[in-house]
């Protein structure tokens, strides 16, 4: 049953990202956006079979809630006509797809040849409690993510205030 | 054959590649961000998998950490498209390519 849910989400995060970046009936970045949330739902899916239910709650929370109302409200406001003009280049079709798909290859290969799973019990359970307590717990007597935690809570501040400094219009 | 690590592996690459793809052929700024998101998107699944596989948590402490770094990338990255945009009228990349506005 986990296996078959597997297969149905992979599939749905690859042909959904595949239409984020090439979608042949529309041009549209709304399409694009609404499929981009597609793939972090199926994503966050992954992460259930995973049993990272936090990480999979902070996904859709996050990403599909947060960033992706972001973009939308970007496109709209920006108003993006021109979109239909851009012609995908050859040069770049065919240096990016032999670059992609050499790199892709030689991945798969080396996870294939290697199976890095092999004998590797799934154990980890990644509740909220274990991960809260990985966050905050100290080891011994070293804080071992404290310190990165309030770091990014910084970061988050000073992005906020950056963007709101770039967005804002100029008084002159 | 179950479901393994190698799975998820093999998906998380397949979607890092349609990642990159994008951010190589589209040449609408907004449209290679969201390309982006892809590919961080494609590296958390890989970090997930190891940590299930690995017994130990440090990898879903880091895709925490990512989750919120990207939050506060796409706020500033949305931030710079606006500005471009109010002074440019475009977010294409072909027309965005002196650094002087």
């Amino acid at each position: 049953m986990t296996d078959l849910l597997f297969y149905i989400f992979a599939a749905m995060a690859l042909a959904s990202g595949f239409l984020v970046v090439a979608n042949p009936l529309s041009r549209n970045p709304v399409t694009s956006a609404m499929f981009l949330v597609l793939t972090i739902v199926s994503l966050a899916g992954l992460f259930v079979l995973l049993h990272a239910y936090f990480l999979a709650a902070i996904q859709i929370l996050v990403y599909a809630g947060a960033v992706m109302v972001l973009f939308l409200f970007v496109i709209m406001l920006l108003d993006l006509k021109e979109e239909e003009r851009q012609r995908i280049k050859l040069g770049a079709l065919i240096s990016g797809v032999v670059a992609v798909v050499g790199l892709g290859f030689v991945l798969v290969q080396t996870v294939w040849a290697t199976k890095p799973g092999q004998g590797a019990q799934p154990l980890l359970e990644g509740e909220t409690v274990a991960l809260g307590r990985a966050l905050f717990n100290f080891e011994g007597m070293s804080p071992r993510y404290l310190l990165p935690f309030e770091l990014v809570g910084l970061l988050l501040l000073v992005a906020m205030v950056g963007a709101m400094v770039l967005s804002k219009k100029e008084v002159k | 054959m179950s479901v393994g690590l190698e799975h998820y592996l093999t998906v998380s690459i397949l979607l890092f590649g349609l990642g990159l793809l994008g951010v190589i052929l589209r040449r609408s700024l907004i449209l290679m961000f969201m390309s982006l998101e892809l590919m961080l998107n494609a590296a958390n699944l890989a970090l997930v998998a190891f940590s299930r596989y690995n017994n130990h948590l440090d990898g879903q402490v880091m895709v925490f950490f990512i989750i919120t770094v990207a939050a506060a990338e796409v706020a500033v990255g949305l931030a710079l498209l606006v500005a471009l945009y109010r002074r440019r009228q475009t977010t294409h990349a072909d027309d965005v390519t002196s650094m002087k506005l």
